[in-house]
């Protein structure tokens, strides 16, 4: 435990311990300050850090692009909606039941991707592929009420269960911020130890890190592997918090999409930066719509163009994302690894 | 269900997968040439399909005719896309160029929207409920002039790539980027050419498209996978596999369709997918590259 703090915190210069510390208090703070509208913008960006970090372990660590992300928090959700609908056993209970159902899912989508060599552009499909196959699935699935959708039942409540995951925002806030910060802190020490390191070789060049003596199947594996696993619990999340689960939704392409544009944008293979991106993303998109609105615009669409533009705009002038110009000018850029 | 109900619709897949493979060549000959997967292709065919629909509607002529003029407009789209936009992105990660495209599909789908709103819109031609008997065969006439119109174009472009000097050019570019450089070619120029000729293949493609079916601002998506499906299973790159490949989608859809449920079609174009992907990664006509 000690040998994994020292992981996690050790090599933190002092400034980048104070903005962090800043972050953290600003972050704990906000639900006290901020009406609840806000505070669901915020849920939504911690939901998106929290997955782009996942993604970010597969893709930005191992540098195996996934496009079919949706399938493990799609898989994940129903998981534990079922569990609860069904058999009355709670989110947590169902979250451990979940995390060995999105990880079998990565292991047998990266068995089969890696034992037959696809790779690059190939592999992205493949994890297109095997999410639309899952939607599609799930849309005649009856046992899960097929495209009708599967629904949690909301009864009013008293009090703020934490156990059952019924609560107000501010609960489910504070749930998603731990969530949050423990995949950063996983991610952290991840990436500082000896399977860090080999994910990295692999992604630089596959063939080389192979020559090195590394396993590269199998390390490939077990990004795949954690990556899903660590993703199923923002499925188990989102099931709870909008109690409604559609396979349109839940595993549609669109939502893979949405996962992997924070990390992207924010920089692909840096820690800070799926935060970065969810959080620049979903305001960006909040703040178009209010100011559509303000300007009385009332056009379906048009809030999505800007949206692209911008997308556009970012990945035109920031190829390595946000966050590596931003840390330079805060002073916190990681030593070259 | 008799046997020549299974014929009947078996035809009438093969005619679809005609267009779908013609839509999937566009995408082949981009990525085999630009190294650039199209993420915006099937939004770029939902463009030419509303060109049709406005041109049908405004000046009564048959989008068969208006494909040619659809595919030049998408021809000059795609050429400016490469030339303004995609060329600085080439040596870029594959993840990259994904969020540059899908940036620009979701400009696409969402200006549709705003410009024609959410409703699907159809072209009416005088033949729309014709159809041909052979026997116990029934053929829709559309479909079969979709899939003639489908095989002229094709048989156009790799006449284009056999015998034109360019054509060859644009091969040459994609046999050996550096070759190319050596021996003076303008690359950046054949990839813009080339991401246009894509462009006016998935145009025509969507001409014709509107013959099957109704078009609405959000199928884009639909058939930008649908193209990935048909151009591996075909095999990436190769010109011939994406026509085969969108036959055999074609066929494997519509008897999907009659055997299960329509809504289920597409999950056994995946199941395909992920079979070749599984037991031929390089596609039914591709070459593995190492």
């Amino acid at each position: 435990m000690a040998a994994m703090f020292e992981r996690f915190a050790g090599g933190l210069s002092p400034r980048t311990a104070i903005l962090l510390a800043a972050l953290v208090a600003v972050l704990l703070a906000a639900p006290l300050i901020v009406n609840d509208y806000l505070l669901t913008v915020l849920i939504i960006i911690l939901y998106f850090a929290y997955t782009g970090q996942a993604w970010n372990i597969m893709m930005g660590f191992a540098g195996q692009l996934s496009l079919g992300h949706a399938i493990y928090a799609g898989l994940a959700g129903y998981v534990a909606a079922v569990l609860f609908t069904r058999f009355g056993i709670g989110p947590w209970l169902g979250f451990i039941a979940a995390v060995p159902v999105a990880a079998a899912c990565g292991a047998i989508i990266g068995f089969l991707a890696f034992r037959f060599s696809v790779a690059g552009v190939y592999f992205a499909i493949l994890t297109i592929a095997f999410a639309e196959f899952a939607r599609i699935g799930f849309d005649h699935l009856d046992f899960v009420n097929a495209s009708a959708g599967l629904f949690l039942p909301v009864a009013q409540y008293t009090h703020n269960d934490l156990w059952r995951l019924r609560g107000d925002p501010a609960m489910f806030y504070y749930v998603m911020l731990a969530a949050t910060f423990a995949a950063l802190a996983l991610c952290r020490v991840l990436i500082k130890s000896r399977m860090g390191y080999f994910w990295l070789a692999i992604r630089e060049d596959e063939e080389a890190a192979r020559a090195a003596g590394i396993d590269t199947f199998r390390y490939k594996m077990y990004a795949v592997v954690i990556s899903a696993a660590v993703t199923s619990f923002a499925g188990v999340f989102y099931a709870f918090f909008y109690n409604n689960l559609f396979p349109e939704q839940v595993f549609g392409i669109s939502r893979s999409i949405e996962m992997i544009l924070g990390p992207i944008i924010g920089g692909v293979g840096t820690l800070f930066g799926p935060i970065l991106g969810a959080f620049v993303l979903t305001s960006l998109a909040e703040s178009l719509n209010d100011a559509l609105a303000a300007f009385g615009i009332d056009l379906p669409g048009a809030e999505q163009v800007f949206y692209g533009i911008c997308l556009l705009f970012v990945v035109v002038a920031l190829p390595e994302g946000i966050w590596p110009r931003l840390a330079r000018r805060l002073g916190v850029a990681e030593r070259a690894r | 269900v008799t046997f020549d109900v299974y014929l009947n619709v078996a035809v009438g897949g093969v005619l679809t997968g005609l267009v779908y493979g013609l839509m999937a060549l566009g995408l082949s000959v981009i990525f085999g040439v630009v190294r650039v997967v199209n993420f915006a292709h099937g939004e770029m065919m939902s463009i030419a399909m509303y060109l049709a629909v406005v041109l049908f509607s405004v000046v009564h002529l048959d989008p068969l005719i208006m494909l040619v003029p659809i595919a030049a407009v998408l021809f000059v789209f795609g050429y400016a896309l490469q030339a303004g936009l995609i060329n600085p992105f080439i040596t870029r990660p594959e993840h990259s160029q994904f969020l540059l495209l899908v940036a620009l599909a979701i400009i696409i789908v969402n200006v549709l929207l705003i410009v024609f709103g959410p409703d699907a819109r159809t072209v009416q031609t005088s033949y729309a409920y014709d159809s041909f008997q052979l026997g116990v065969l029934i053929v829709d006439a559309a479909k079969l002039y979709a899939g003639a119109a489908a095989i002229v174009v094709a048989a156009l472009l790799f006449a284009f790539f056999r015998f034109t000097l360019i054509g060859k050019a644009i091969r040459a570019c994609a046999d050996n980027y550096t070759g190319a450089l050596v021996v003076g070619l303008n690359v950046h120029r054949l990839y813009a050419l080339t991401f246009g000729i894509g462009a006016a293949c998935v145009g025509a493609a969507g001409a014709m498209m509107t013959l099957i079916v109704d078009v609405t601002p959000i199928i884009g998506p639909t058939y930008t996978l649908l193209a990935f499906v048909i151009v591996i299973t075909g095999g990436l790159g190769s010109m011939p596999g994406a026509l085969i490949g969108g036959l055999l989608i074609g066929l494997t859809e519509a008897l999907a369709g009659l055997l299960f449920t329509p809504s289920a079609k597409s999950m056994f174009a995946f199941g395909i997918l992920v079979l070749v992907l599984l037991f031929r990664p390089q596609g039914i006509l591709g070459k593995r590259v190492t």
